[in-house]
């Protein structure tokens, strides 16, 4: 696609060059290119699944690119495996720490190519040369102490000093701050500045605007596994950024009628919830939802998202704040109850959550449904039911193959998705959580499942909209809310923002912010 | 549908397999010790079957291996690795032995009922102990259930030398009433032909019932699937493993029970003799399908009742133990099978091409 000028490899500690790769079903990564200079720090950065990751695991080694070159200080590479990568000074800080839980700091430092005494380990020269390390940088850790006690930004300093252990000149670290706190994040960039000023060459993966703009010297931005921009951090914003992440190709414009919303059927105030790592995820969101309204969530994925649907589908505990449902208080019913009083969901992960891929589809599409009359009776299931009511919603959603005895887990994501939305739809909810609902999907699939979308909007429910595809989001929604690190930024109607202010609204600032740019700190009500 | 019965083909065929090189493996060892495999095979066969005798004692032997093989099948449907059958079998023993000896002159109808369910219900509630730690507290089932073991060990030694003591030499206790004690199907010389199979297999009828029609059976193959999407669907994961752990357990009770109504009339330290723990071997070599376990007992009831019989052909009785060992590596393995099944079909299909 792009067409990179001639460039002189020598002066380039990693020139990756219309690099494709392409998965079973999936087209990772489509004529990438991608150049770091000697000693920067490059970022990489893109919304989940644009292919980033995919990427740096053939610059490690892990997987081996379809075609295209690597070179690395100015030499053509091939890797078989990672130890190839690591002879020539890459080192890879995974998201998924790799560490031995239950050795210490040293031990796991070491792990690989031990220091010897004859044949023995000699843990005392370990541990001088892993103190000796960490204090070169700054790392500071004790390299006494077992992994499990450490928190997590401490473990990842144990992961950096590893690749330091093993001679890396080219770190990558896969979206570093993704488990660290904020004041982790700083310390982590004090780092990442001691290693490049040390002329280590750091690629840096994320999708949040903010650190990419705080740290790195030039930016690779990433869509749908392509490269859509690099751009050196001085010539560029969050704007610019944004704009390039979330792209702005024309999607299918879809047909939306003309509704009046009825009365309210979702009533949030002052929601509070926490993640897996119990820390504040969603701080205080609020939004109603009326009968045959679409209220769209949209935000760079990790704002939120994920814990406010499973919050409002029961999965998740609620910490503060209500949950009102047709005027009562749901916020401490279960997944049962709620899906008992008609709230549906079709969840992110399709894979994980929405169904059991060994099932037969015909036991798929009771999931959640499987006491409810006629699929069940006196604690028996009802075969019979149980198998028309799979060829019906199969015939209805068009899911192919037609087999409702076959393995959901055969099934393309697609058809998946189709079985999915069979389900949640078919249980004629009154209020649906629609998370994510087009990933993965092709366009035939993706303009299906916007149609059914707009349908249940036809038939009055309600429905809460999360999406990570700004447009997608702009297309069906009503509102929109826009969420950043747990907040809402302003809520409007689609036509009322540019995408440029949406997209600004995604990096952090605020619907006042935008509309009042003259008065930047905004006078306070 | 092609798929699904493919799959369900290698299902049976992995196990098939299995036994059959195993048993390749244990006559290359035969004849490294300088005997005749063929002689070997035969003398196990005729120990197994050969006789009324020997298939009473077989079936003996098939009705506990079944029920604790059931109940490690049953549990690792819902992801829970139940290693504790030993000591639920043993509880059930021990709720059996205590019950049958207070029977006296309670009628058989109501005797026979009333000590099979309390033993039922003590394996139940002895397995529960580690469901309800595992669904509230998150603590391994494999930790626990070993150590509930150890516990129903000490228990059933304590019995048999404290309260329930009767008679000198080996601590036991005193036989159950008359009353409580299942009538055997048929009595050879000293053996019997024990009518705890016959529920023994309606127990395994039972749990294929449970897991393949039932809303239960739905619930908690999902957890054991997928508990994310499980818990997506409103299945309660507690709840189902809690369930799991109960009906697990009263099987294995079930099988304590057995023993003492039809084999040993009485309990006496260590009377499970590991068989809680063949459970596992059971249960892996019937591919975790109550029907495949009564194959799979079967299997390893002839195994061992035809292994007397070949130590007179001067082969060790440990070659069973080598062959069950191999037979379960072998279906731990599977993919080596797999492998194997896919290559076999490939070189016939070139030459059908």
């Amino acid at each position: 696609m792009s067409s990179t000028a001639e460039i002189n490899y020598e002066n380039y500690a990693v020139v990756m060059k219309d690099i494709v790769k392409q998965f079973p079903k999936v087209l990772a990564n489509d004529r990438v290119n991608l150049s770091a200079k000697k000693g920067e720090i490059h970022a990489i950065i893109g919304e989940n699944g644009a292919g980033k990751s995919t990427l740096m695991n053939q610059l490690y080694g892990l997987y081996r690119q379809t075609s295209g070159d690597i070179y690395i200080n100015g030499q053509k590479k091939d890797f078989s495996g990672p130890g190839d990568a690591i002879k020539v000074g890459i080192g890879m800080v995974h998201q998924h720490f790799m560490l031995v839980n239950n050795l210490t700091v040293a031990e796991n430092i070491v792990l690989g190519c031990e220091p010897l005494k004859d044949i023995r380990f000699d843990i005392k020269k370990a541990r001088k040369q892993v103190k000796e390390l960490s204090e070169k940088y700054g790392l500071i850790v004790d390299v006494d102490a077992v992994i499990e006690d450490l928190p997590v930004g401490t473990q990842q300093r144990v992961e950096i000093i590893k690749t330091l252990y093993r001679g890396a000149e080219i770190l990558i670290l896969d979206e570093p701050t993704a488990v660290l706190t904020p004041q982790e994040t700083q310390e982590l960039f004090v780092i990442m500045k001691k290693l490049k000023n040390d002329g280590k060459t750091i690629l840096f993966i994320s999708h949040k605007l903010n650190e990419v703009m705080t740290i790195s010297d030039n930016i690779t931005v990433m869509r749908q596994g392509k490269v859509t921009g690099r751009v050196a951090k001085d010539m560029t914003d969050e704007r610019q950024l944004a704009n390039m992440m979330v792209g702005r190709e024309v999607v299918l414009s879809i047909e939306k009628p003309e509704k009046t919303p009825g009365e309210t059927v979702v009533k949030v105030s002052g929601l509070w919830v926490k993640d897996n790592r119990k820390l504040d995820a969603v701080e205080g969101l609020s939004f109603e939802i009326k009968k045959g309204e679409v209220l769209g969530i949209a935000g760079v994925a990790g704002n939120g998202q994920t814990e406010l649907v499973e919050a409002l589908t029961g999965l998740r505990k609620i910490e503060k704040g209500q949950y009102n449902y047709k005027g009562h208080d749901f916020s401490r019913k279960d997944v049962a109850e709620l899906r008992g009083a008609k709230i549906t969901h079709i969840p992110e992960d399709r894979h994980k959550y929405a169904m059991i891929k060994e099932y037969p589809n015909y036991y798929n599409l009771i999931l959640g449904r499987h006491l409810e009359m006629p699929f069940s009776r006196r604690g028996f299931l009802r075969k019979k039911d149980i198998v028309e009511n799979a060829d019906s919603m199969i015939e209805r959603f068009d899911v192919r193959p037609t087999d409702s005895n076959n393995p959901s887990g055969n099934l393309s994501g697609g058809n998946q998705q189709k079985l999915v939305l069979a389900r949640e739809i078919g249980a004629n909810p009154d209020f649906i959580v629609i998370d994510q609902p087009t990933r993965g999907l092709d366009v035939g699939a993706i303009e299906y499942v916007h149609k059914e979308i707009i349908n249940l909007r036809q038939k009055d429910v309600a429905i809460l909209l999360v999406s990570m595809e700004l447009e997608e989001v702009l297309t069906l929604s009503d509102r929109i809310i826009v969420m950043y690190e747990g907040r809402a930024m302003g809520e409007f109607k689609p036509s009322e923002l540019s995408i440029e202010e949406i997209g600004l609204m995604m990096a952090g600032k605020t619907l006042e912010q935008i509309t009042q740019p003259q008065n930047p700190g905004g006078d306070k009500k | 549908m092609t798929i699904q019965s493919k799959k369900r083909a290698i299902k049976i065929l992995v196990p098939v397999l299995s036994v059959i090189i195993a048993l390749l493996i244990g006559a290359i060892v035969i004849l490294a010790i300088g005997k005749n495999p063929i002689v070997a095979y035969k003398e196990m066969f005729i120990g197994a079957f050969g006789s009324k005798m020997s298939w009473a004692s077989n079936i003996t032997k098939m009705t506990s291996l079944l029920l604790t093989g059931l109940a490690v099948a049953f549990g690792f449907r819902a992801g829970v690795f139940n290693i504790g059958a030993e000591g639920q079998m043993a509880v059930g023993g021990m709720a059996a032995a205590v019950v049958g000896i207070n029977m006296g002159q309670t009628p058989m109808i109501i005797a026979v009922p009333v000590t099979i369910l309390c033993s039922i219900m003590a394996g139940a509630v002895w397995a529960s102990i580690a469901g309800i730690l595992k669904a509230k507290t998150g603590a391994h089932e494999v930790i626990t259930t070993i150590m509930l073991n150890w516990i129903a060990y000490h228990i059933g030694n304590y019995l048999v030398v404290g309260p329930l003591a009767v008679g000198d030499g080996v601590p036991k206790s005193p036989e159950i009433a008359k009353s409580a004690q299942l009538p055997p199907l048929l009595t050879v010389q000293a053996s019997t032909l024990p009518s705890g199979i016959i529920i023994a297999v309606a127990a395994a009828i039972i749990i294929y019932i449970i897991l393949e029609k039932t809303t239960a059976g739905y619930e908690l193959k999902a957890v054991g699937f997928n508990p994310y999407a499980a818990e997506y669907g409103g299945i309660s994961i507690s709840k189902n493993i809690i369930l799991t752990m109960a009906i697990s357990g009263g099987l294995a009770g079930l099988a304590g029970a057995m023993e003492v109504m039809c084999v040993h009339l009485r309990i006496f330290g260590s009377f499970t003799s590991g068989r809680g723990f063949d459970g596992i071997t059971i249960a892996l070599i019937g591919q975790n399908s109550p029907i495949g376990s009564i194959f799979s007992a079967f299997l390893i009831s002839s195994l061992r009742t035809g292994s007397t019989n070949m130590q007179f052909a001067g082969i060790p009785d440990d070659l069973v133990g080598l062959i069950q060992g191999i037979i379960i590596f072998l279906v731990a393995a599977e993919r080596i099978i797999k492998t194997l099944i896919i290559k076999l079909f490939r070189v016939k299909g070139g030459e059908n091409a």
